[in-house]
């Protein structure tokens, strides 16, 4: 008989701590399993007894990297709870802020965490050596994302100007010009960006993916939608308990979400772009087909393409919003707090997120919960492993540990966001 | 990092505890920086941003989260033993963060909320400061760093010096910037004058009350404003609640919270 383990002690270019065990006996897969060791920071718990307004700066903290995510999800949730719906300029100002996100956090995957697989360096900025053009044109996308979130709010990691209702202060549209400048230029550099990584040699692997992802009638949908599963069925964010559940796997003690009563599914950028592609800017489908992404993206190699297809239509979309800025007459709808429940969903760069708020009649929390991309993910994560690795085997460990900690990063990982991950420890004979 | 690298260049090692990486990510933000900082030191060890983890010591080590599981608290010795410097950068790191918010709870009714399973979950008590576990060079607080106050850090270090830092209150950074004061003009709830400066005043350059994320600053009189902001309507658990976000557990705002809890 044959033993052989694979172990990846941290994984790395990842938000977040993580290991991977596999563990194979002759030939086949026993055991794999992705090891988060993120220790628990119980946000669902601590939220409880917050008054309605505290969300969108407490959840901010479960993610540096996907902040203003927390904050949508959380603001809608909230407002659903209330029966305030936010429209018009304030939402138009909602979805610039999250396109900043989008723009900051996906180049710095994209260039600092993804990009360097590719091309056989340990970071994005040991690849600056020979790449340097290119890291440079990264850095300047990922300023101009932060930047845009910093003009709307403050600052790039927690922005201080998100509430209930809508904002704190709103901008001037002069305010916005320097904002409209800077993302002409990152709508170049997006293009570019598409161009660059679909050069790059991609694994031919293919995997039969279910995804998820929110589907707005107008638009690419990251601030609202429905829910939409690529079998064609679907559903309101507010019957997402209903539908997913997050449950404990034999043999795992790390919760896997389920759709339906049946097996794991994936969201992020490939579900996006495989439920909604009709509705990318004209500039970013014509970006897509350049650089040979079919209709569906089933190779999560190539998410690297679809997430530079999402800055164009990011840089895009923002420029829109900025030309037709019209200030609104206040920064902010009054939101009456009411006992209830509230149900809200946006994409994070990494996928939906979902939250659910139970308020009291003193206006307090009372019950929090919290269903971010990774932890949906996990599942797949794990089985788009397995594939990988069975017939791989007999690889040279090494290569294979590597080809491995690649297919985690496919999925952008943010395991600082799972919320719901357990500290686990292993049998790794 | 992968590149040829003098023996002369200072190692650095950025470390994750408790936290949502956004205090190490402050660093991956320094865009216009970065490049010309990797040039200058060799960033030996960053799991967020590179592959290829290189052995200690390391010259400048900076800490990120807070302590909250048994393994942690083993980590934080050693990272201490292989650092000649050691620099906690974030609320986190400096003052248990928002999971110290346990600390004012049951962690295992916390557990027993969030997990189904709750008897799996290797956690401690208490969300502590790195400094309450091994001795630290250099705390900078926010929630998240300020850029600009990182690379002061950092550079200090570098060059052997201490790093110039304000203790004052965020007060002094409004008036500055000249901003209209939010509790005086509009009477909003502000926590400027017992929050130590560093983030610029940006909430109320927004139009909102600064909400400490900063932690306290050298010099707080919070029982002369909590009897502002008891004057301007808020109740007693609006008090407790505005102290205890994202550094609860450092000593004046906590005394600050309890003061409005004993009232409560």
């Amino acid at each position: 008989m044959t033993h052989k383990t694979i172990r990846i002690g941290g994984l790395s270019r990842v938000e977040g701590e993580g290991a991977l065990l596999v563990r194979a006996r002759d030939g086949r897969i026993v055991d794999l399993q992705l090891r988060i060791y993120e220790p628990p920071r119980f946000f669902e718990a601590l939220l409880r007894g917050r008054s309605y307004t505290e969300p969108p700066d407490i959840t901010a903290r479960i993610c540096g990297i996907c902040p203003v995510a927390y904050q949508m999800s959380a603001c809608q949730a909230i407002e659903a709870a209330c029966g305030v719906e936010v429209t018009g300029p304030l939402r138009d100002l909602r979805l610039l802020l999250y396109y900043g996100e989008w723009i900051e956090s996906h180049a710095l995957h994209i260039f600092l965490l993804h990009a360097p697989d590719f091309l056989g360096y340990d970071s994005g900025i040991a690849m600056a050596a020979d790449h340097r053009v290119h890291l440079e044109r990264g850095l300047a996308l990922k300023k101009a994302g932060n930047e845009l979130v910093a003009d709307l709010s403050g600052r790039a990691i927690h922005p201080v100007n998100v509430r209930v209702g809508g904002f704190y202060r709103i901008p001037r549209r002069q305010e916005l010009a320097g904002a409209a400048e800077r993302l002409r230029l990152a709508r170049e550099h997006a293009l570019a960006t598409v161009t660059w990584v679909a050069g790059f040699d991609f694994p031919d692997v293919e995997h039969d993916y279910r995804f998820l992802a929110l589907r707005h009638p107008d638009e690419y949908a990251i601030l609202s939608g429905s829910v939409a599963v690529s079998d064609g069925t679907g559903f309101p964010v507010s019957h997402w308990p209903e539908h997913v559940v997050e449950e404990q796997v034999p043999g795992s003690t790390a919760l896997h979400a389920r759709l339906d009563g049946t097996g794991g599914y994936l969201v992020g950028a490939m579900a996006r772009y495989a439920l909604n592609s009709g509705l990318l800017s004209p500039l970013a489908r014509s970006a897509a087909r350049d650089a040979g992404l079919g209709e569906v993206c089933r190779n999560p190699f190539r998410s690297i393409v679809v997430r530079a297809v999402e800055i164009v239509h990011a840089c895009d979309e923002a420029l829109r919003i900025i030309d037709s800025y019209a200030e609104p007459d206040a920064p902010a709808v009054p939101v009456e707090p009411r006992p209830g429940v509230g149900h809200g969903a946006s994409e994070a760069p990494r996928g939906t997120l979902y939250h659910r708020y139970r308020i009291d009649d003193d206006a307090l929390i009372v019950e929090a919960d919290i269903v971010p991309p990774t932890s949906q993910n996990q599942a797949r994560i794990e089985k788009d492993l397995w594939d990988l690795v069975e017939p791989r085997l007999a690889l040279p460990q090494e290569e294979l540990a590597s080809l491995c900690e690649r297919a985690v990063r496919n999925h952008d990982p943010c395991i600082s966001c799972s919320t719901h991950f357990l500290d686990l420890r292993l049998d790794a004979r | 990092m992968g590149a040829p690298k003098p023996a002369s260049r200072p190692r650095l090692a950025v470390w994750k505890f408790a936290s949502c990486d956004g205090c190490q990510l402050t660093l991956l933000d320094c865009e216009d920086e970065l490049l010309s900082l990797a040039a200058k030191v060799e960033i030996a060890y960053f799991l967020e941003a590179s592959s290829a983890p290189g052995p200690g010591p390391y010259d400048l080590s900076l800490v990120e989260g807070s302590v909250t599981t048994p393994e942690d608290a083993e980590r934080i010795r050693h990272v201490r033993r292989v650092s000649k410097h050691l620099v906690t950068i974030g609320a986190c790191a400096t003052a248990g963060g928002i999971q110290a918010l346990r600390d004012f709870a049951d962690v295992r009714e916390f557990a027993s909320v969030v997990y189904a399973r709750p008897e799996y979950i290797a956690t401690l008590e208490r969300s502590t400061a790195i400094s309450a576990n091994v001795p630290v060079d250099f705390e900078l607080r926010g929630c998240p760093i300020d850029k600009r106050q990182l690379l002061e850090v950092i550079t200090a270090f570098l060059t052997g010096r201490r790093p110039v830092v304000p203790g004052h209150s965020v007060c002094v950074e409004c008036k500055a910037r000249g901003n209209v004061c939010v509790l005086v003009a509009h009477g909003t709830p502000c926590l400027g004058p017992v929050t130590q400066a560093g983030c610029g005043a940006l909430c109320p350059a927004f139009n909102r009350g600064c909400y400490g994320c900063f932690g306290p600053s050298e010099t707080t009189n919070s029982a002369a404003l909590n009897g502002r902001l008891r004057e301007l309507g808020m109740s007693d658990p609006e008090l407790v609640r505005i102290y205890r976000t994202f550094n609860a557990t450092e000593e004046p705002f906590r005394r600050a919270s309890e003061e409005a809890e004993g009232d409560a």
